[in-house]
This record gives C-alpha cells, sequence and structure tokens, in this order.
C-alpha cells in the first residue's frame, strides 16, 4: 500500500469516528431533553394527583360520613374519660370511707372493751387499775393522777397515780384552781397549747371530771404523755367522755360495794357477838 | 382459713382484750393469751406458735427477756414477733429489734397498725 492510500485510508477512519461521535452527541441531546419532558410530566402528573386527593377527602360523602364518625368517637371517648374520672374520685371517696369505717369500728371496739372492763368487777381497787391501764394504754398519758371527792371535806383527795408518786399528789379544793375549777363546773380542761408546758401538780394538761349525771365524784388529772404521743385525737376526746361517765359509776358502785361488805361484816360480826 | 396459732403476751387484761379483739377480725386465727413473759414461755413450749406479740413492761419476766430466750429457741428462730409497748424511745426500738423482735409499736393501742403490721408479717 502506497503512502497515499495510507493517508485516505486513515481520513476516512476519522470521518467514520466523527460520524459516530456526532450521532452520540445527538443521541445523548434527545435523551436530555426526553428527560426534561418527562420530568415535567411527572410534575405535573403530581400536581394532578395532588389536586384530585384533596378533593375526594374534602368533598366526598365517604369522607363526610368518616368525619362524622371521627368526632361522635371523639365525644364518646371524652365521655368515656369523664366517667373514668367520676368513677376514679368515687373509688376514692369509698376508699376514704373505708379507712374512716375501720378507724371508727377500731374505736368503739376499743370503747366497748373498756366500758365492759370497768363494770367486770365491783372490787374498788381493780376499778382503779383498769381506769389506770385505760387512761394509759388508750389515751398514751405517762403521768397522772385519780382524785376522788370527799364529801366531808370537800377536798379532792388522791387515790391513784402514775409516773408521780401519790404521796406527791396534792389535795384539792372544789372550785380552787384548774382542777378544783374543773370538778366544779363538770367540764373536761384541756390546756391550750403543751408548748414549753413544765409539769406543774396544780395546772395539768387534762382534767377529766368524774360524773355520775350532773354529780361529780372525782377527778383524772394528766400532767404529761408519752413521748411517741404527741396530741390528742378523737378517740381521746371520745374516751374522756367514756371515762367520765363509766368509770364514775365503776367506782361509786364498787365503793358503795365495799363500804356495804364491809359494814356487813361488821353487822355479821355484832351478829356472831349476840348469838354466841 | 389460714389455721395460724398467736400467742399475745400481755400483762393487762384490758390491753390483752383489746388485741385479742382486734386479732380475731383475721379469719383462721386462733389466739392464745399469756400473763406474762413465763407464762408466755410456758405456752410457747407447750404447742407450736406461728406469730407472737408481746408487751415489754410485765412482772416476772419482761417482753425483752422473753424476745431474747424465744430467738435462742431452735424452734422459733424464724417466728415473727411484734413488741406492743409504751417505750418509745429509739434506743429502746433498736433493742428491741437487736434481739430479734421483727416489729415495734408503740402504745397508746392503734388497732389499725397492728393489724396492718400482722397482715404484713403473716402475709394474709
Amino acid at each position: 500500500m502506497s503512502h497515499h492510500d495510507e493517508e485516505n485510508s486513515a481520513a476516512g477512519r476519522a470521518d467514520e469516528f466523527l460520524q459516530v461521535f456526532k450521532k452520540g452527541a445527538e443521541f445523548t441531546q434527545d435523551l436530555l431533553k426526553e428527560n426534561e419532558r418527562l420530568r415535567f410530566r411527572v410534575v405535573k402528573l403530581e400536581e394532578t394527583l395532588k389536586e384530585k386527593g384533596h378533593d375526594v377527602v374534602t368533598d366526598g360523602p365517604e369522607a363526610l360520613e368518616l368525619k362524622k364518625k371521627i368526632l361522635e368517637l371523639e365525644q364518646e371517648k371524652e365521655e368515656i374519660l369523664g366517667q373514668i374520672k367520676v368513677v376514679e374520685e368515687e373509688n376514692q371517696n369509698f376508699a376514704n370511707r373505708y379507712v374512716e369505717i375501720e378507724e371508727e369500728n377500731n374505736m368503739l371496739a376499743n370503747l366497748y372493751i373498756a366500758s365492759y372492763q370497768l363494770h367486770s368487777t365491783l372490787d374498788f381497787k381493780e376499778v382503779l387499775k383498769i381506769i389506770q391501764e385505760i387512761v394509759i394504754n388508750l389515751i398514751g398519758a405517762e403521768e397522772f393522777g385519780v382524785l376522788l371527792l370527799d364529801e366531808k371535806t370537800n377536798l379532792l383527795e388522791p387515790v391513784a397515780s402514775e409516773g408521780i408518786e401519790i404521796s406527791a399528789l396534792p389535795s384539792i379544793a372544789v372550785g380552787s384552781g384548774i382542777i378544783g375549777e374543773s370538778v366544779g363546773s363538770g367540764e373536761n380542761y384541756f390546756i391550750e397549747s403543751m408548748q414549753g408546758y413544765e409539769r406543774d401538780l396544780h395546772k395539768p394538761i387534762v382534767c377529766i371530771p368524774l360524773k355520775i349525771k350532773e354529780h361529780v365524784i372525782g377527778v383524772i388529772s394528766i400532767y404529761n404523755l408519752f413521748e411517741q404521743k404527741d396530741e390528742f385525737t378523737n378517740v381521746d376526746y371520745e374516751l374522756f367522755t367514756l371515762l367520765a361517765g363509766h368509770a364514775a359509776t365503776a367506782v361509786f358502785s364498787s365503793r358503795m360495794y365495799s363500804d356495804s361488805e364491809r359494814k356487813l361484816s361488821t353487822i355479821q360480826g355484832f351478829i356472831d357477838l349476840l348469838t354466841k | 382459713m389460714t389455721g395460724y396459732k398467736v400467742l399475745v403476751v400481755e400483762d393487762s387484761p384490758t390491753m390483752r382484750q383489746l388485741i385479742v379483739f382486734a386479732l380475731k377480725r383475721i379469719r383462721g386465727f386462733q389466739i392464745v393469751e399469756a400473763n406474762d413473759g413465763v407464762d408466755g414461755l410456758k405456752k410457747l413450749s407447750a404447742e407450736k406458735f406461728d406469730l407472737i406479740l408481746t408487751d415489754i413492761n410485765m412482772p416476772i419476766m419482761d417482753g425483752l427477756k422473753l424476745v431474747s430466750m424465744v430467738r435462742n429457741d431452735p424452734n422459733y428462730k424464724e417466728t415473727p414477733i411484734i413488741v406492743i409497748t409504751t417505750e418509745g424511745a429509739i434506743e429502746d426500738r433498736e433493742r428491741a429489734l437487736a434481739l430479734g423482735a421483727n416489729e415495734y409499736i408503740t402504745k397508746p393501742i392503734q388497732t389499725m397498725k397492728i393489724l396492718e403490721t400482722v397482715k404484713k408479717l403473716m402475709s394474709v
């Protein structure tokens, strides 16, 4: 092959290559255009769908029905939530009431046993012991005295004590001082505040006159409570009222019984002496 | 019926009755009463108890001595003991618990507290 022929052949191949390249460029241009067109179409379709979709949700009868149903369910839910709240409150009230009833039940049981014990004996000393047990264990008093009225002298004389020597307790005239006034009026006395209180045997923190109806036969004077007992509860006030009545009748009847027993034994002694 | 046997050791008849009255509200409890520590020990050796409630201040043998002796008895190593007392000081409580008491309740008597404690210890 001559040099001239070689040159012609190379030029032909370059031409061919250019043709192919040109076609490739045209094809790429077509692809880009098609891409552009399709993208435009996609956007259009999306817009249409969006529009159509919007129309269906807002205007269609099914959508309206569903909306109505949702509203109804929402209302129902609110009502149920309200009812649950009411039931919860009722439950809480029942629980509180149950605790109150339990407390009342226990208080009544305590009062029943205390009064039962007070009237279970005609032994004067035993009655005094039971009063002491009640005041210690049910009221929580650490230091107190029981004083009974001597009707001949009109003086309140100590007959029992706890936490204080009985000999240390003073005799008190009816109407004199806190204890005497409480006995005179027949009204329970409670100190206004126990803060800063220092024991004074003439100034107790509580005075409970022992009464049979309006007739006062003695008094319980409390000077100190246990360290774990810092205030009086409703049960205590009930117990004070109970003590005022039941302890008084128990003391009175046991004392009467002791006196009559003593008199009976004296009379029996005389009879024995006369009949011998 | 749980069938638990309970021993109540308390020298005051009034308080004993109060505690027994409260415990009777728990179904199935068989309650035995003792007047003091010695009486309590006698009853503990005669039959097996599942729960012991005791006072501290008692004649002849006090509640702390009773707790200590009960804990030294292999039959009562794990038996719950509740102390019910007027002694409110922290050191009294610590002493009772150190000797082996499971719970320490102070007087004045609070029936609900006693019942709650018993129910907790006995899982009833």
